[in-house]
């Protein structure tokens, strides 16, 4: 075994994405930077999907922080994406609130619609779907989450309908 | 339509859950209508005028430190994040003429399974926690702030942020705030999925880039907080209570409720009723009041049993809640916890070892696995439940429950634990029968998906 691990190769992140963190940087005091690594992470997951263990030795180098450390962030919290997820990624609340008002029924129902079963991904690469955990939206149940950031209310199953359709119809328009 | 506004159609408005008219007496979520939450609209609902009066910019004179946190003393403002714990007493502790940095944290990591009312507060009235942090930074001598957002509802996160930045710019959080000596510098941080951050000293790890591992107590935040500098925890509903007991007087608050549970309180009700939602009224309103206000049990059912402060306190079965006052004393009396205020109803259709395997199920997810008792134990005690529920229960598993509830309660770092461990000893005292009839003939007493 050589003495020194190889470091592994950042990810070069552009003029646009280093804005974005040091904007998040700037919050804490100048010794603290490291404080910024889950905000850092998140805005690389919107932007590239999910996060590497290149883009995590990126966020470290920029952040002076081991990328164990930066590794350690990435798997204790729930939302990152430690593998790449389909271009949309649903989770759906589950938890006894969302439960007991057809949460669980969300998720089947889904399942059915899509093809898969929880955890899996279509096989155009689109939908990845999850169950997940206290949402913290509880009164509007059944609640789901779309790719980290947009909260979904009261998805009954003619809404998850529109839902699947409108994100598959405005993928096509995109292309 | 592009992808933004495809999700955007299925975005919660608010009008089922907050603006739906049947608060009582409110006083934090009074004239909302989702679209007003910006800052000319809340001062024209009176915002800023209880910064502005300590401040001694209204005319009067200004308020010392010590006279503002003698008025949050004499409301008995209690900790509306799940503990109570008095918010004058918590705002005492901290060291006066301690020479350095000190912090000021609003825990908005509102992840309590039930719990949905910071939420609401943030995103459509976010300068009234803006006031009540300063206010509070004011009292204990802050000058820096955080405001930790659950990492799940985003959009309230970029909200905190749109209206620290219209704050900002109207000298209302800064560098001398409004011309005057006072300082304070307000930042809004975001979790991304992890429960056990709720917890406050999770959340200061967490808040520094690490992992969310709670510390060991004490030291107390107060004296070793977030970068190791003394810092004061409050959640967003009580920094939310702040502007209007300062404007009408710590007594005025009081009297709004009962001795020892001051003020008006955010109910988050869900489950089993007709119309799920949050609802704010006086502390110690009853039971049944409440839950005339979220429409009653759904289709006319029977009430069964309700969960009254977030998934971490005991279920109280019908009998006892329905004689119950929503405060403190009253559900702690009746031998569970008013904690987060999150009331989860449960019908007669529903099966409690479904209920509590459901429940199981997220501690045994959540725990950060620092301490044996809880990183073990909650496996334990969802493997139990599990075996019960598929039929495969034994005669002795209620024992072999309670005796790894017993294990883990008070041998943890942090309450994570005991929240995992009260919620199973609550059912099976309330009701040993459907466990009993679980294990006996391998289905529920009730057919339930839960």
């Amino acid at each position: 075994m050589s003495a020194a691990t190889p470091s592994l190769q950042s990810v070069a992140f552009s003029e646009a994405t280093l804005a974005r963190f040091a904007r998040e940087v700037a919050k804490y005091p100048d010794d603290q930077k490291q404080s910024a690594v889950m905000a850092c992470l998140s805005i690389v997951q919107q932007e590239q999907g999910w996060v590497s263990p290149a883009a995590e030795q990126g966020v470290a180098d920029i952040l002076g922080m081991p990328v164990m450390a930066v590794h350690e962030v990435t798997t204790f919290y729930n939302m990152y994406n430690q593998q790449p997820v389909g271009r949309f990624k649903l989770n759906v609340c589950t938890n006894l609130p969302c439960a007991l008002r057809d949460g669980e029924h969300a998720l089947q129902h889904l399942e059915r619609r899509l093809g898969i079963q929880k955890g899996q991904t279509t096989a155009d690469g689109l939908f990845t779907l999850q169950q997940s955990e206290c949402l913290g939206a509880c009164a509007d149940s059944p609640v789901l989450l779309v790719n980290d950031r947009h909260m979904c209310s009261f998805m009954s199953p003619d809404k998850l309908d529109q839902l699947i359709d409108g994100l598959r119809a405005a993928t096509k328009e995109e292309a | 339509m592009n992808v933004n506004q495809v999700l955007e159609q299925f975005q919660s408005r608010g009008i089922e859950t907050c603006f739906h008219g049947r608060h009582i007496s409110p006083q934090m979520v009074v004239g909302l209508d989702g679209s007003n939450w910006g800052l000319a609209d809340y001062e024209a609902r009176g915002g800023y005028a209880a910064l502005r009066q300590i401040l001694g910019l209204d005319g009067g004179e200004a308020m010392t430190p010590e006279a503002v946190i003698a008025h949050v003393k004499e409301s008995a403002l209690r900790g509306r994040g799940g503990a109570g714990f008095p918010t004058g007493l918590k705002w005492s502790f901290m060291p006066r003429q301690f020479p350095g940095q000190k912090y000021l944290v609003c825990n908005s990591d509102e992840g309590e399974p039930g719990t949905c009312k910071d939420r609401e507060l943030l995103m459509h009235n976010p300068h009234l926690v803006i006031e009540g942090m300063a206010i509070a930074a004011y009292a204990m001598g802050t000058s820096v702030g955080y405001n930790y957002i659950h990492g799940e509802i985003f959009q309230v996160y970029e909200r905190f942020e749109a209206a620290l930045e219209q704050a900002r710019a109207a000298g209302y959080l800064g560098e001398r705030i409004l011309g005057t000596d006072f300082s304070f510098q307000l930042h809004a941080h975001h979790g991304f999925g992890a429960y056990i951050c709720g917890e406050e000293t999770a959340l200061l790890e967490s808040l520094e880039g690490k992992k969310g591992q709670p510390r060991f107590k004490p030291p107390f935040p107060a004296s070793f907080g977030l970068y190791g500098k003394p810092t004061t925890i409050n959640n967003t509903e009580t920094f939310a209570a702040v502007p209007w007991l300062i404007r009408n007087g710590g007594k005025a608050y009081l009297d709004c409720g009962r001795p020892n549970n001051g003020g008006t309180k955010i109910f988050s009700v869900s489950g089993d009723v007709e119309r799920p939602g949050n609802y704010e009224v006086p502390m110690c309103t009853s039971f049944c009041t409440l839950l005339e206000l979220a429409g009653g049990v759904r289709k006319g059912r029977k009430l069964k049993a309700v969960i009254p402060g977030g998934s971490s306190s005991p279920a109280l079965p019908a009998d006892l809640i329905l004689s119950c006052t929503m405060d403190y004393d009253s559900i702690s009396k009746a031998g569970s916890m008013l904690g987060s205020g999150a009331v989860i109803v449960l019908d007669d259709s529903r099966c409690m070892v479904k209920a509590l395997k459901r429940l199981s199920y997220f501690y045994m997810h959540e725990s950060c696995g620092q301490c044996t008792p809880c990183r073990e134990g909650t496996g334990w005690l969802w493997r139990i439940v599990d075996r019960i529920e598929r039929g495969q229960g034994r005669p002795e598993d209620l024992a072999l429950l309670d005796n790894v509830a017993e294990n883990i309660m008070g041998r943890t770092i942090c309450a994570l634990g005991d929240a995992a461990a009260m919620p199973v000893r609550g059912m099976i005292k309330h009701f040993r029968h459907e466990f009993e009839h679980y294990i006996e003939h391998k289905t529920g007493m009730v057919a339930a998906s839960v």
